[in-house]
């Protein structure tokens, strides 16, 4: 088994270790640290139904951001789409037998590829263009964008410009799977691309891109809108439209008695 | 302060680039020592400041998921940017939204991640040092946590929390800004943000019955700790003494005489404003919400409702369940807490005012949504009533309404520049500038629909807009509250 081999298998081994260990530490503290105070953005749904649509939107469409700048959204949708297909793709090299959805899904996430890297290099220009986006930009902004953009850049090439021993690296691949080590073809792409690869997966839970689990656990989108006592009882039940309105209560006993203390 | 350079008006708001340190001299005042130590804070800097501040923000991130997730989450989209006031007004650099809270995040990450301990330069984080503290204080009382950039953040990072958690970390440090602080001392001790003491809220209250009964030749009564009324009214104090404020107070009390509601405010909680919301301390904001709780017992009232006062209205809408709840022993039958502006809706809705609108006819009305009803409240059953219950209330008395545009309403709204404990006059430069975006899309309702009033739904609007609106060349008289064009228009004695 050559150095490279053994050398990557254990960069790997560690890359998920971090990984995991890492984004499930930090998503333990979110979930064990309460949130005593509602705090939604309002108006805010009414019902956990209600919340996860919401959530739905945020998470599959980027509302908020849509509402809130659309050069940004542009580029960031188009990253996360494609970075999305991308990974889809990247299943055939680790499922065995490849699945027919797999089969059908490969050209859109090779072709992907593309667009991941065009909508990083839009991210990178907007944030040096942008002036107010420069100024709140720090060396790790930049970096993390360039790291994407070297990961997807190498991806690209060995997918349409210089093929590798895709067999092998699969072969590799499934073996750090099943425990069971198979040489790595070490061609310079590939040692590229997965030690890029390893690294993202060690920054991740240390850094910025926190904002993927974060965006589950943030009071402003996930709490309903619950906090006051509304109105109940016999007449008034819970989701009924009238709910909202004085209790028409005719005669005496009401709580609103329009007899009483009129003026003089 | 004549020295005040004010922002021109255009056509549409031109998004400054940003500059550093603009506003760095725009410094609120510092409470004093005695007015620190009242509300258990340390008088003044102790020697060991860094260690209780990084200890005291420890203590909030364990405590508040909220900070701990948007100190983590930013990814410096920029999204925020263009959306603050104070940074639409002053063009300062820090006071773009994801700016302020780098103030705070930088020193999170030094102290609280792996990133930051090891690799400070590379992801920007800094030492707490007397500069960082200093830069603290000046631009989280540059911000009226009005929570407009948490809108269009995507993961909804709300800058309200981390100016809250800036300011009380600030506080156990000893460093308090002296408006909020000496408010919250007055509060404590007499039970209003004014210091008005029983025999002086008495004294007013007969007064103002007497002017209303030369203005209208009614008996229209404005009570004080009457146990067993219905309605317990928990009003920011401003409505006591200020203008228009007082005209709104006039309104609600028309509102309940006409309506035959028994209704009663209290000597004890003479007070809707919960200012411990604005520096982030929760045990005060519990002790203040707590008067209203003790007075609606001791008086043995049905309900609860609230005066036009926007973050009262947030503190009574959202927390107060949470702080000093149940509300159990209020009649289950109404919202509770209501809002003032909700229980005018249902009234008028059922037919139980007499109301005409042609006394506001010389009117052409707009409506300025508070940053604190617009995002951190709701009115009516619906998500979004607390837009259109106000509305619905103003068009039944008054027939000439117009919105301002469409991106500065809603919960797009522009803050008012003077929210969050920067009502106060040594942020004038400030408030002026901060201003700025909500006066451009009045100015053009104006220009183009010959926009006479603003009505406001919150003492602080309605004391910000009167102050800063001349220096726009505005009359000051243009800001009304809600309550005033409906006390106007209620046809008093009238029964169906």
């Amino acid at each position: 088994m050559s150095a490279w081999t053994i050398g990557y298998a254990v960069l790997l081994y560690v890359a998920l270790v971090v990984l995991v260990g890492g984004l499930s530490y930090r998503i333990a503290i979110y979930t064990m640290t309460p949130a005593p105070l509602r705090i939604p953005t309002m108006p805010a749904p009414r019902t956990r139904a209600g919340v996860a649509v919401r959530m739905a939107g945020e998470v599959g469409l980027f509302t908020s951001l849509f509402r809130g700048d659309k050069w940004a959204w542009i580029w960031s949708y188009l990253f996360h789409v494609s970075l999305l297909l991308v990974l889809l793709q990247h299943l055939r090299y680790v499922l065995n037998p490849v699945p027919w959805w797999v089969r059908i899904e490969s050209p859109f996430g090779s072709y992907a590829a593309f667009v991941l890297v065009a909508s990083l290099i839009g991210l990178f220009g907007r944030r040096l263009a942008v002036a107010r986006v420069r100024f709140v930009s720090g060396p790790s902004d930049y970096l993390m964008l360039l790291l994407l953009l070297a990961i997807g850049i190498t991806g690209g090439m060995m997918r349409f410009q210089s093929p590798v021993d895709i067999i092998s690296l699969k072969a590799f691949i499934l073996g750090l799977m099943y425990l069971h080590l198979q040489p790595l073809p070490a061609a310079p792409l590939i040692l590229v691309h997965i030690a890029l690869v390893a690294s993202l997966m060690v920054v991740l839970p240390f850094s910025k891109l926190l904002h993927a689990p974060g965006v589950f656990f943030s009071p402003t989108r996930n709490q309903a809108d619950r906090s006051r006592l509304e109105p109940h009882g016999p007449s008034m039940p819970h989701g009924s439209s009238s709910m909202s309105h004085e209790p028409s209560v005719a005669g005496a006993g009401g709580p609103v008695n329009a007899g009483q203390e009129k003026s003089a | 302060m004549s020295d005040i350079t004010v922002p021109p008006l255009g056509d549409y708001i031109v998004t400054p680039t940003p500059e550093v340190g603009v506003m760095k001299d725009v410094q609120t005042f510092k409470a004093s020592p005695e007015h620190q130590r009242a509300l258990g804070f340390p008088g003044s800097l102790p020697d060991n400041w860094q260690e209780l501040a990084i200890k005291r923000m420890g203590e909030l991130l364990d405590t508040q998921r909220g900070l701990r997730v948007y100190l983590d989450s930013c990814v410096k989209c920029g999204a925020c940017t263009d959306k603050c006031q104070f940074f639409l007004g002053t063009g300062d650099a820090n006071n773009m939204p994801v700016a302020r809270q780098d103030l705070l995040r930088n020193v999170y990450r030094r102290y609280f991640t792996a990133a930051g301990k090891m690799f400070p330069k590379l992801v920007g984080a800094t030492d707490l040092t007397p500069e960082v503290l200093d830069s603290w204080y000046t631009y989280f009382y540059q911000c009226s946590e009005c929570r407009r950039c948490s809108v269009f953040c995507p993961y909804g990072i709300d800058t309200a929390e981390i100016s809250m958690a800036g300011r009380e970390i600030l506080d156990a440090v000893g460093i308090g800004q002296k408006y909020t602080n000496e408010i919250l001392g007055k509060l404590h001790k007499i039970g209003n943000n004014l210091g008005l003491p029983e025999p002086a809220l008495r004294n007013t209250l007969e007064g103002l019955e007497e002017d209303v009964k030369d203005a209208t030749g009614h008996d229209v009564r404005f009570p004080v700790d009457v146990v067993g009324a219905d309605v317990l009214l928990i009003t920011p104090s401003a409505d006591f003494f200020a203008e228009p404020h007082i005209d709104g107070l006039i309104g609600y009390a028309k509102v309940f005489h006409q309506a035959g509601i028994s209704w009663t405010m209290s000597s004890y909680a003479s007070e809707a404003a919960n200012f411990a919301m604005f520096i982030g301390n929760q045990e005060q904001m519990r002790k203040v919400a707590l008067r209203v709780r003790d007075a609606a017992l001791a008086l043995k009232v049905k309900r609860i409702v609230v005066g036009e006062c926007g973050h009262a209205w947030r503190a009574a809408y959202s927390f107060w369940n949470t702080l000093v709840g149940p509300f159990d022993f209020l009649d289950p039958r109404y919202r509770q807490p209501a809002h003032i502006c909700e229980v005018t809706e249902d009234l008028i809705a059922r037919g139980a005012l007499k109301l005409d609108p042609t006394a506001n006819d010389d009117k052409v009305v707009t409506f300025h949504d508070s940053c604190n009803v617009a995002r951190a409240s709701r009115m009516g059953d619906r998500p979004g009533g607390q837009f259109t219950v106000p509305r619905s209330v103003i068009k039944s008395v008054c027939h000439h309404f117009v919105d301002m545009d469409e991106n500065t309403i809603g919960d797009k709204t522009f803050c008012c520049g003077g929210g969050g404990g920067l009502l106060t006059d040594d942020l004038l430069d400030l408030r002026v500038k901060g201003a700025m975006p909500r006066l451009q899309a009045l100015n053009m309702v104006v220009k183009e629909q010959k926009v006479t009033h603003m009505a406001a739904i919150c003492a602080i609007c309605k004391s910000q807009f009167t102050k800063v609106l001349p220096y726009y060349g505005f009359e000051r008289e243009m800001v009304i509250s809600v309550h005033q064009l409906v006390g106007d228009a209620i046809v008093l004695g009238a029964k169906d």
